[in-house]
């Protein structure tokens, strides 16, 4: 029997840049089918160009029997491809039937044929084997039958494909169960799901097979009994179990013995992170590994003070928790470039100079007022030091390329001269050479004394960088690798099973 | 595969853009000169002492609410509390100097704490509103009304609801008093501006308040302590309306706990909007508000003096407003 869903060949690109490289997608007819991959693997950029929302390059999409290109959402539900979002936006003081029927409403002489659309509520929910009053107001049932309600809005009765992109990830665990049970009815109805999602425990809950992205390409697809957890790591992250070890430049004897500039233990923050522990040392580059989710951001967001910790202790510069905000995290000679530096890092309407010496000012400042030509020469020797390319001091931040901007905020951060400098994501979204430039100078700047915590979602990146790995998974340290028990494989084993040779970390 | 040159179309400058970009930067300036230019030419008796003395005087008070407005507005905030401020120190003040508080040892005292106090009231109750938006995080816009209803009740409760008359010219020099025959609070107007605008140029705290308009997330990530800064500006906006309440009584020799300040909330915002400062924060001009300020006062005048009622006036007020918000929105498409 031919396939419901087969993308054959697909490529796009953005701007010249590939997202998708010849990529080859099969669904089979009834089929609970997992996509996954890094961000920015291509699986969005997939299911876009599935449901019409981009224009593929090159590539056919054979679905239901026939050749198709949607050009709009609309146009593909149409065919009977649903999908359903994250956010689900409903009316909770209607009834079930208004909300099931908005949008298309049954009209008889210009009324609405009130009798015919709670006829058809009925029966959409009866495929779910929801057997509710659809007179009620939607508010009068529980979140989990809500939920149901509004999956079912979205499949109606002719959906032959539904699409979850990461449904769970707002869901607690018994609205999770509710949504399997959907998609096992769905199943059984004959109709076929594409479920993303990062969470490796509902992929082999709910999935009958697994499609793994990597660079935009289809790398591999296999039914999800048959692959390891671990295989899908390797996989997913690309690379082989035959990885030769990495030659790293080994630790600074002095760093080795030295006391750690940072030492976190048994770090505690809501759900998130339920036991994190490790420690940095002056010249040594550190690396936060683990999967989405795993904690690493909140993990340095609590150390830098922009977020409150629950419990567990933070040594750092010798004082122990005594880091209660950011400012203090600076005064003590602490750096943090955030992960997203639209939203927390540059003030786009400012200058260069002015983004570049923001954390300085309380010491550029005599009785409060800026000391203009000392900022001028601290930022002239920083454009020059790390080549930020602009058109001067005075040009506006937001004019910049990215790898610029995270220049400008590094060296934010180096004017300073820290002790300890934390780099979440360092060289997202910014193109190879200025990553290239970006990681060149941290090392260079650890080997200057400097303690750097870093966390990436690139592992290769951070295994190349860092002298050391600590490991996160579901909040815990399970491992802290180093020397010759570092390899990209020793971090993924860890970060699919936590570690067969677990060790409890020494520090703190 | 020959490599083939292309030759990228140079981005054709195309002039009405050049003009465009002239006109947002320099358009009130522009604005304004025309205004004088045209009253020249047609109002009677413009260019005179008189003339500039009854104009200066409408828009003081306006002008130093604004430059409080100002900085609020630069840190991504709004004030509406400024009217209800300048009422409470307008019906302070007589209470004092008239001995009604408490008895009064020299009238001079009187008039000293007549100023000090009112100053200190109002400072405390910008403190409160810059308190409700960093601690209780309320809007600015809501925390701030708080204030706006309950102000103006407060200073009626103070004075029972009565007009207070008086005649006492030592107090009300900063509203009637002349230095080199120029009012007196037209010299304490500039002095506020140029202050300002110095502070919001060179020093650390003007640094920090674009900071936090411009991006609150990231200037607090940069050390900077963001609730004390945005206390700090609600603070100066409380002092200089309770200063601008003071002028007012001082120029009226009564304080009426339901006319001070009344709808000085807007006319301050629309002073800071056409002036060019960015009502989502992050960029600010003083000079621009005491620009603003005149443009809308010139306006009125130009009308009035040329037999249009004010009514009409109004409406005139309301179109300049939309114009010269729309003129800057052109930079930031």
């Amino acid at each position: 029997m031919a396939p419901l869903l087969h993308m054959h060949g697909i490529s796009k690109h953005f701007a010249g840049i590939p997202a998708l490289r010849e990529a080859e997608f099969i669904v089979e007819k009834g089929e609970v089918h997992a996509l996954i991959g890094q961000n920015g693997a291509g699986k969005s950029t997939l299911i876009k160009l599935l449901t019409g929302y981009y224009r593929r390059d090159a590539g056919e999409i054979v679905f239901d029997g026939r050749q198709v290109t949607f050009t709009s959402p609309q146009e593909a539900q149409g065919a009977g491809i649903s999908t359903i979002y994250q956010e689900i936006n409903l009316v909770p003081y209607r009834s079930v039937t208004e909300n099931i029927c908005l949008g298309r409403e049954k009209r008889r002489f210009g009324l609405l044929d009130w009798p015919a659309m709670h006829q058809e509520a009925k029966a959409l929910l009866a495929r779910f084997r929801i057997t509710i009053d659809v007179r009620r107001p939607l508010m009068a049932f529980p979140t989990a039958v809500q939920q149901m309600i509004a999956i079912a809005r979205a499949i109606g009765f002719d959906a032959k494909l539904v699409i979850m992109d990461e449904p769970t990830s707002s869901l607690d665990e018994r609205e999770v169960e509710v949504l399997f049970s959907v998609i096992r009815q769905l199943k059984g109805a004959g109709v076929s799901v594409i479920f993303v999602s990062h969470k490796l425990d509902e992929l082999y809950a709910v999935c009958d097979r697994v499609t793994i992205m990597r660079d935009g390409r289809t790398v591999q697809t296999a039914p999800m009994s048959s692959i390891s957890r671990l295989d899908l790591v390797t996989t997913m992250l690309g690379r082989e179990l035959t990885q030769a070890l990495q030659e790293r430049p080994s630790p600074q004897p002095e760093s080795e013995t030295a006391p750690p500039a940072l030492a976190v233990s048994h770090l505690v923050i809501g759900q998130k992170v339920r036991d994190v522990s490790f420690s940095v040392r002056p010249g040594e580059i550190v690396g936060l590994a683990g999967l989405l989710g795993a904690g690493r951001t909140e993990t340095v967001r609590a150390v830098f003070g922009a977020d409150r910790s629950d419990g567990g202790q933070v040594t750092f510069a010798g004082k122990q928790n005594a880091i209660g905000s950011p400012a203090d995290a600076i005064r003590a000679g602490m750096g943090f470039c955030s992960e997203d530096r639209k939203l927390e890092g540059i003030i786009p309407d400012m200058s260069v100079r002015e983004n570049l010496t923001l954390a300085l000012l309380p010491q550029l400042a005599r009785h409060g007022i800026v000391d203009e030509e000392r900022s001028r020469a601290i930022v002239d020797r920083f454009i020059q030091r790390l080549g930020i390319r602009c058109s001067g001091p005075e040009q506006r931040i937001r004019e910049l390329s990215g790898g610029n901007q995270q220049k400008v905020l590094l060296a934010r951060w180096l004017c300073m001269n820290p002790k300890l400098l934390i780099l979440d994501e360092p060289t997202r979204g910014i193109d190879v050479g200025a990553k290239a430039e970006i990681l060149h100078l941290i090392r260079e700047l650890a080997g200057q004394g400097l303690g750097v915590l870093m966390i990436s979602s690139e592992l290769e990146e951070v295994v190349e960088a860092a002298s050391r790995i600590f490991v996160l998974r579901d909040g815990r340290t399970v491992a802290e690798l180093e020397g010759d028990s570092l390899t990209e494989q020793s971090v993924m084993t860890a970060m699919a099973h936590g570690s067969g040779n677990e060790r409890e970390t020494a520090h703190g | 595969m020959a490599e083939t040159a292309v030759t990228l179309p140079s981005p054709d400058k195309r002039p009405w853009l050049e003009v465009g970009t002239f006109l947002t930067r320099y358009g009130s300036w522009l604005a304004l000169a025309l205004l004088i230019l045209v009253n020249l030419a047609i109002t009677p008796n413009f260019a005179t002492w008189q003339t500039l003395n009854v104009n200066l005087t409408q828009v003081c008070t306006i002008v130093i609410v604004g430059v409080g407005m100002t900085l609020v507005i630069a840190t991504g905030g709004i004030d509406l509390s400024v009217g209800a401020l300048m009422a409470i120190a307008g019906a302070l003040a007589p209470l004092i100097f008239l001995g009604k508080l408490f008895p009064l040892p020299h009238p001079l005292v009187g008039i000293a704490l007549a100023f000090v106090i009112p100053l200190i009231a109002t400072a405390l109750l910008g403190l409160f509103n810059g308190w409700l938006i960093t601690h209780l995080r309320i809007q600015p816009i809501i925390a701030t009304l708080v204030l706006f209803i309950a102000g103006r009740g407060i200073a009626q409760v103070f004075t029972n609801g009565n007009l207070q008359v008086f005649n006492l010219p030592e107090f009300q020099f900063i509203g009637l008093g002349r230095l080199f025959g120029i009012p007196f609070q037209a010299i304490l107007m500039v002095i506020i501006v140029v202050t300002v605008a110095w502070v919001l140029r060179r020093t650390v705290f003007g640094r920090e308040v674009l900071a936090i308009g411009g991006n609150e997330r990231a200037a607090r990530l940069a050390g900077i302590p963001v609730a004390s800064v945005k206390q700090r500006v609600y603070l100066i906006s409380g002092v200089l309306s309770g200063l601008a309440g003071l002028i007012v009584i001082a120029r009226n020799s009564a304080a009426d706990a339901n006319l001070v300040g009344l709808g000085m909330e807007l006319d301050a915002i629309a002073a800071v909007a056409v002036g060019g400062t960015l009502l989502t924060g992050g960029r600010a001009s003083v000079i621009g508000t005491l620009v603003g300020a005149l443009i809308i006062q010139l306006v009125r005048y130009t009308l009035l003096a040329n037999g249009v009622p004010d009514a009409a006036a109004l409406v005139a007020k309301a179109a300049i407003i939309v114009l010269a918000v729309w003129l800057q929105r052109q930079n930031y498409r």
